[in-house]
């Protein structure tokens, strides 16, 4: 398990109110209040319950398949020439993705709750597919709500949900993507609130939802940590990972954000440049506002409208970014930075052809970073990837903007 | 509580009869014919205005409304516009109080200091913020009582009696009753229901309970009104607004005498609650 943290901890957070610095908080419509209060008395106690424990321990290592191996890429650090590049396989998960871990975790609280009904958002699929799998996994029926626009670009995420048994709600609200289904999903929440349990994907929403969601995830840091260093003997230089709203992120960042000498950086979606609005560099270039439940940063207007923001990426197209990360930037301890879309096309070639594997887009903007910055290291340093998800669900996508196939 | 809030409930009270709130989107569609619309209200029979501020993201709303807010800020509307609504409408009613009503983001960003400033002098009377309840009162809340502008809380069929007071505590101008658990413009329930639950907060409480969410029609308006202090009409004034516009969504001549003679009915329908609670 983790050591304890330390004085003068990045790893304290949240307060007791939920916040990290300025950000996080609990910016609820009254009805959804006390269940937000129960899921969190809830949550303590099943922090410090064996029983759970021993639930998520067992479901990780026989249902997801943990540990993710730590593969260290050969071919792909001989190319660049420099830094030693090591993935964390996430993207070996059952289910494809990161995602999987938190929704384990979060349906055994949903178990315990006495909950009915599960409902999730989802971007890029691979959260509604996980929430689909373990609602279908725990006999629960689940609805997913998606963007309109995503439900066309995440086709075959769509298919597999509606295999497992979830009733997939497209949104059509505003440009059809993340923000747009994360609002209905609230909307459905409040409706609902005596039977549902709010699934959410990433380490957003209000308190405790990041905190949770981020212990949920931290596994992936935790093993990472221990791989490497049975493999290099020491801790890596630079741990990278892509960015959404911030889970997988946050989940490989806090286990190493104590280890002075690692340096963190977290990658955003660039989109088609930052001058104009479409991209989802949150951080970057937006700034402090209030959405989903959360103080963080976010990408709006002078009149605290929210943006759009675009991302070829639908797990990353979301205006706003956990707040622990908007902490994390604020004082300084983890570096965020864009990647264009063309760069993140790039580099998912890149692995496919060097490495074989098919990376989703979301880390490929991870990946891309890494191609970036690996041939300006020594060849005695170490690069650890958050290799977040495999890219069947991009394949059609890609294959377009290629022109392949037609 | 502002004196001219306090007056109106007293007023109204006196008379022996509910307070009808209407709400509507300010610029919903344009700046000139909300004005107009706000303009109409207490003319009509409002007792109180709710002045919805525009938001890109409402997530307690319904289609509806989410489909005024989005008109609205296609026709160009600010927080600073919503506010200049206000003291336009000011400029020639002293006594009706207007209450804002929307999210938090755009008052965060307006800076919350320049915000209440600006709301005092436009003669805003009240603050409901979907987004802001109890544990976030150091945002908003607590500066706005400071400077004394009402924040009317919404209080809703889960908030339980262990919860109660401490929705209360900070609450004044009225307390806003949510007669279900849901987003605007869902079903009305049973109106008996709700009867109880006001009964319950009242019993915690010297404030006026209004009951919102589901109240359409004169009938409902009568029904709700038998119970509580008063009634807060919403979508149907919304939807009364969209169904007066052009396709591409432009006002016309039946926009605001549709808002007028629905504003009429529903006031027949508090006038007549007193009536029902005596039978
Ligand atoms: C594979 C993968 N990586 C990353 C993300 C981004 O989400 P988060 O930032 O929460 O990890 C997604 C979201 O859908 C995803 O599918």
């Amino acid at each position: 398990m983790n050591e304890a943290p330390k004085l003068n901890s990045f790893r304290a957070g949240p307060d007791e109110e939920g916040r990290f610095g300025i950000f996080g908080g609990r910016f609820v419509a009254e009805t959804l209040m006390p269940l937000i209060l129960d899921l969190q008395d809830e949550w303590n106690k099943a922090k410090s319950d064996p029983a759970f424990k021993a639930d998520l321990d067992k479901l990780g290592a026989h249902y997801i398949g943990r540990p993710s191996p730590l593969y260290f890429a050969e071919r792909l650090t001989a190319e660049l020439g420099g830094a030693k590049i090591y993935f964390k396989r996430e993207e070996l998960n059952h289910t494809g993705s990161h995602k999987i871990n938190n929704c384990i975790g979060q349906i055994l609280l949903a178990k315990r709750m006495g909950k009915t009904r599960i409902i999730a958002e989802t971007g890029a699929g691979q959260h509604g597919v996980a929430s689909a799998t373990v609602a279908a996994r725990f006999g629960l029926p689940c609805v997913v709500y998606m963007g309109a626009t995503d439900v066309e670009r995440q086709a075959p995420n769509v298919f597999r949900m509606k295999l497992l048994g979830a009733e997939v709600k497209p949104v059509t609200a505003g440009h059809g993507t993340l923000k747009d289904a994360m609002n209905e999903a609230l909307r459905d929440w409040v409706t609902n609130v005596d039977s549902t349990y709010y699934l959410i994907g990433t380490a957003a929403g209000p308190h405790p939802y990041p905190e949770m969601v981020r212990d949920f995830q931290s596994v992936i840091g935790q093993e990472a940590k221990e791989q490497i260093l049975a493999a290099e003997g020491r801790l890596p230089d630079l741990v990278i990972a892509a960015v959404g709203g911030g889970s997988n992120a946050i989940g490989i960042f806090h286990p190493f954000l104590d280890d002075e000498g690692v340096k963190i950086v977290g990658v955003e979606a660039g989109g088609k440049g930052l001058e104009g609005d479409e991209h989802c560099a949150s951080i970057t270039a937006g700034s402090p506002g209030v959405l989903h439940g959360n103080r963080t940063y976010l990408l709006q207007d002078g009149d605290g409208q929210i943006k759009e923001g675009h991302s070829i990426s639908a797990g990353l197209d979301y205006p706003g970014i956990g707040p622990e990360h908007a902490w994390l930037n604020d004082v300084g301890r983890v570096e965020y930075v864009p990647i264009m879309d063309h760069e993140a096309l790039e580099a998912f070639q890149v692995l496919t052809k060097l490495e074989g594997i098919i990376p989703a887009l979301e880390p490929s903007h991870a990946l891309a970073e890494v191609i970036k910055r690996a041939p300006k290291m020594g060849k005695d340093e170490i690069i650890l990837m958050n290799l977040s998800g495999r890219g069947d669900k991009d394949i059609f996508t890609v294959g377009k903007i290629l022109g392949m196939g037609q | 509580m502002t004196a001219r809030m306090e007056k109106r409930f007293a007023d109204v009270a006196a008379e022996g009869r509910p307070v009808l709130v209407t709400y509507f989107m300010g610029g919903d569609p344009d700046f000139d014919t909300s004005l107009a619309i706000m303009k109409a209200l207490p003319k009509a029979g409002a007792d109180v205005i709710e002045l919805g501020m525009p938001f890109s993201d409402p997530m307690a709303d319904g289609p509806s409304i989410q489909l005024a807010g989005q008109r609205s800020l296609k026709g160009g509307q600010t927080l600073a516009k919503t506010l200049e609504l206000a003291r336009r409408f000011r400029g020639e009613d002293q006594h009706t109080p207007i209450v804002l009503m929307g999210y938090y983001n755009p008052i965060y960003i307006y800076g919350v200091d320049r915000f209440l400033t600006d709301a005092l002098e436009a003669g805003i009377d009240g603050l409901i913020v979907v987004d802001l309840p109890p544990e976030m009162d150091d945002e908003l809340c607590i500066p706005a009582l400071k400077r004394d502008i009402n924040f009317i809380r919404l209080a809703t069929p889960t908030t339980d009696d262990r919860r109660l007071p401490k929705v209360l505590e900070n609450t004044s101008g009225f307390v806003y009753y949510v007669s279900m658990t849901g987003i605007t413009g869902s079903a009305l329930p049973d109106p008996s229901l709700i009867a109880g639950a006001v009964q319950r907060i009242k019993s915690h409480t010297e404030l006026p309970v209004c009951v919102g969410f589901g109240v359409k029609t004169a009938e409902h308006a009568r029904a709700i009104g038998a119970s509580a202090d008063g009634v807060v009409v919403g979508t149907a004034i919304v939807n009364q607004i969209a169904s007066s516009l052009t396709e591409d969504g432009r006002a016309t001549d039946a926009t605001v005498p549709g808002v007028e003679a629905l504003v009429k009915g529903l006031s027949a329908g508090v006038r007549a609650a007193r009536l029902a609670a005596a039978e």
